[in-house]
């Protein structure tokens, strides 16, 4: 936890003009957009590919998130999905060459009713069979991991226990992005920022590019990755998405000396924390109930999770908030992500991820990549298609991936 | 938080009502001739607007009646608030908000 953090890189990549045309365009700039440009260039020799960002490099939820990294998700997909992203983050800062503080701290996602206990067992049971780490603990144990936290049996929602998932853990979001930027660019990929789409061309059925505040760019291939603006590109396209956008906050505290040695999720009292690497704690909770796009929320939800927090860590009780901030998250209906080939050819949506789509990142990029590439799904993702939605297998982690979305 | 005019009680915090999403999404007339695509698109799939948008809420803590108001979900600002049953006014001619909207947006980090 003492870690300090990396040094600010010097500028690691070039700022090229945009091109007339490219093998394949990938709209947004954040984490997903970036991971996958660089499985693109990695895996399948795509290098003559642009990544259009309107604002600045990961300026978007990549370097507004709480960095929570876990895959105990319930359902096999899920769980298919999100451990191997959570391999893929154990290789990268190697395979990266760029140490971004990716720290195996382990995360506890606490129960507080007997409908609590006997849905996180089950998870945990399930994670067992699905080769994810996984434990049970009992109050104690908790305390164990956890020295601050309140096991008194006094609160109105007792911590009954926890399940723990040893190499979960956390990272440093914006690191995390320049050290894709780098090897993207070093591959021969344009990361083109202060480029915004307002336009997706087809001819027909088919994508042939998009028009852009720096000129129209030709492309066959469009891959979007934005997060939070995924139904405002679709509609550029003509198609439809089951998406809903809502604002997701977050805030931290002051610096303090360690304290907080792993992550803690409650999802019966909704609220999240962990110590970042410099000392803030950070917290979050869930969405703002309504539809937003303005990357602000309500003060109550605030108010909601420190209360939350201060109850379960008594002693953040004098600790002050510094900061708060929000950013627009995309939800589908069963709280999975959508990774997958659209109706117009060569058009394709990575969105849906919601609340939890930092953990995804390598996962997303690997997978995506694989589907602009062949124009089908890789095998991780072939589930998380569009068509789910018309065939009704959909994959509900509502509440059974230990959190509320 | 909102502040959101109870178009019975006036106006209330955000905390005392529960959102219900698009407004006017109407139940298939004839559910029988649905394909699985249309099934999917009635379930499924809303509008998402950013903007001026048609939802619900209703009014959970108070006279726990639903209503419908048309909010820009940019600003937050609401621009209508209507009974639940009335078509949806034409907000381009509407001229001031209603209601003042976020009473916390001050320090709000865009
Ligand atoms: C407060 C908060 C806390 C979170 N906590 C966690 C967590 O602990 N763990 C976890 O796993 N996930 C978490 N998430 C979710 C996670 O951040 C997102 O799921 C994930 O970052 C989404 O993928 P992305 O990185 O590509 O999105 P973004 O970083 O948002 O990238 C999308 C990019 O697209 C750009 N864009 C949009 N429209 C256009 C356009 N027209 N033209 C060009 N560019 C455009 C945007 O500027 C943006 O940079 C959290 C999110 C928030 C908001
Ligand atoms: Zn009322």
């Amino acid at each position: 936890m003492a870690d300090l953090p990396p040094e600010h890189p010097d500028f690691l990549w070039r700022n090229p003009e945009p091109k007339k045309s490219y093998e394949a365009v990938i709209i947004g700039g954040g984490g997903h957009g970036l991971a996958t440009a660089y499985y693109l260039a990695k895996n399948h020799g795509m290098t003559n590919i642009a990544i259009l960002e309107r604002g600045w490099l990961a300026g978007g939820n990549m370097a507004r998130n709480t960095t929570i990294i876990r895959s105990n998700y319930l359902w096999d997909e899920s769980a298919a999905m999100y451990e191997k992203s959570l391999k893929l983050w154990e290789q990268l800062p190697e395979e990266l060459d760029y140490d971004f503080l990716f720290s195996q701290r382990g995360v506890l996602n606490l129960a507080h009713t007997l409908q609590d206990v006997r849905e996180s067992q089950r998870r945990v049971n399930a994670n067992a069979l699905n080769g994810v780490d996984a434990e049970w603990l009992d109050p104690k144990q908790v305390k164990e991991v956890c020295p601050i936290i309140n096991i008194g049996d006094d609160l109105r929602y007792p911590v009954m226990g926890a399940t723990f998932q040893p190499r979960a853990g956390i990272a440093k979001h914006d690191h995390v992005a320049w050290a894709f930027a780098r090897k993207c660019d070093e591959m021969g990929v344009d990361i083109i920022q202060n480029c915004e789409v307002t336009g997706i061309e087809r001819i027909g059925d088919k994508v042939v590019g998009v028009q852009t505040t720096r000129g129209d760019i030709a492309t066959e291939k469009v891959a979007m990755c934005v997060a939070g603006d995924s139904s405002v590109l679709a509609d550029m396209a003509g198609i439809r998405l089951p998406i809903q956008s809502h604002p997701l906050q977050a805030l931290v505290s002051e610096l303090f000396e360690p304290v907080h040695p792993t992550v803690v999720m409650s999802n019966h009292v909704h609220v999240y924390v962990s110590q970042a690497h410099k000392g803030e704690l950070v917290m979050g909770a869930g969405v703002d109930s309504y539809n937003g796009y303005g990357q602000r929320g309500g003060f109550h939800v605030i108010e909601e999770q420190l209360a939350a927090a201060v109850e379960l860590f008594p002693i953040f009780a004098r600790a002050h908030v510094l900061r708060t901030w929000g950013g627009i998250v995309d939800v589908t209906l069963d709280a999975s992500p959508i990774v997958s080939k659209t109706e117009v050819d060569g058009l394709y949506a990575n969105c849906g991820w919601g609340t939890g789509g930092f953990k995804g990142t390598p996962a997303a990029g690997l997978t995506f990549a694989h589907t602009i590439a062949n124009d089908e799904p890789h095998p991780l993702n072939a589930p998380y298609a569009l068509d789910r939605f018309e065939t009704g297998h959909l994959i509900d982690e509502h509440g059974a991936a230990a959190v509320a979305h | 938080m909102l502040l959101i005019s109870c178009p019975n009680c006036g106006p209330r915090d955000e905390t005392e009502f529960h959102y219900g999403g698009q407004a006017h999404v109407e139940y298939p007339k004839d559910p029988h001739a649905l394909s699985d695509r249309e099934w999917a698109q009635f379930l499924f799939y809303r509008d998402n607007d950013r903007g001026a948008y048609a939802e619900r809420w209703s009014h959970s803590l108070g006279c726990r009646k639903w209503f419908n108001a048309v909010r820009d979900t940019v600003t937050y600002d609401f621009i209508a608030v209507y009974p639940m049953g009335q078509a949806r006014p034409d907000t381009h001619a509407a001229a001031a908000p209603q209601t003042s909207s976020t009473t916390e947006s001050e320090g709000a980090v865009r």
